[in-house]
């Protein structure tokens, strides 16, 4: 039942995200990695984080995906979307990579059973059935002082965005303020 | 029945990929960003599994900071984007070649 349900998850996640990166109109592509975000959270909840799955859908598709449509929509981008002259270089960088994930995946595949997970089976560590308050003490405990970074992180993403987009001030009215202030003297 | 991590690698894996290949081949900026939020979701399907795996929660918990990083890359990124267009009413990348040698 777990392999019907990993092979669905990763079968759609694959499809968008090939989606996203094909599809020419920047809206389609939002969209579509919107279908990827919501079975990403999937996927998650088969891997026992469903704080984390909830967390994905309302940040990521409920958030910056809401914030990339309106981007969309404010610069109102015509249609002349080819792909770039790079693509060469893309698969020269990419195929190598693939074949190194297949080469490491062949190789550490039989390993793979016998690895940490039966040595911790043992052990009494096991995870919390309540996932979000495990969550919250792992975070409040351990990760505190990076907990306390990230949110300083955000509020300089704040900071930084309103300042690049926002427009000069004085720039609509008055395309040089220097006339102006000397007028107003 | 469990899944093997290795099933997991391989599909974040494949998504890292498509995220590079978009990154790389796309000419429209925010393509070029949607190419990158799958790229950090990639990362995130391979903390999520290995955190199942070890039964270790701290993955689940870099999961929420890169899930914050991401946030902040995304306004930020948008930002200068819009700052882009105003200036050269265009978001195609190759028309922004002052830094290219």
């Amino acid at each position: 039942m777990s392999q019907l349900f990993f092979v669905y998850f990763a079968g759609m996640i694959i499809a968008a995200s090939v989606l996203v990166v094909a599809l020419k109109n920047p809206v389609y592509s939002a969209l579509s990695l919107l279908v990827m975000f919501f079975h990403v959270a999937g996927l998650f909840i088969t891997l026992h984080a469903e704080f984390l799955a909830a967390v994905q859908i309302i940040v990521y598709a409920g958030a910056i995906l809401v914030l990339y449509l309106f981007v969309v929509m404010i610069l109102n981008v015509k249609q002349d979307d080819r792909y770039h002259s790079q693509w060469r270089i893309a698969g020269f960088v990419c195929v190598p990579l693939l074949i190194e994930v297949m080469v490491l995946l062949s190789g550490g595949a039989e390993t793979s059973t016998t690895g940490p997970r039966a040595a911790l089976a043992s052990s009494a560590k096991t995870i919390a059935p309540d996932n979000t308050l495990a969550i919250g003490q792992t975070l409040f405990s351990t990760y505190l002082f990076p907990f306390e970074v990230a949110s300083l992180v955000l509020l300089v993403a704040m900071i930084g965005a309103i300042v690049l987009a926002k427009r000069e001030i004085g720039e609509q009215d008055n395309p040089n303020p220097m006339v102006r202030t000397k007028a107003a003297e | 029945m469990t899944i093997p991590i290795s099933y997991y690698l391989i599909l974040s894996g494949v998504v890292f990929l498509t995220g590079i290949v978009g990154v790389l081949i796309r000419r429209n900026i925010i393509a070029i960003l949607l190419s990158v939020e799958l790229m950090l979701n990639a990362t995130n399907i391979n903390f999520v599994a290995f955190s199942d795996y070890f039964r270790d929660l701290g993955g689940q918990v870099f999961v929420f900071f890169a899930l914050t990083v991401a946030a902040a890359e995304v306004a930020v990124g948008l930002a200068i984007i819009i700052a882009l267009h105003r200036s050269r009413s265009t978001i195609n990348i190759e028309e922004f070649n002052l830094l290219k040698w």
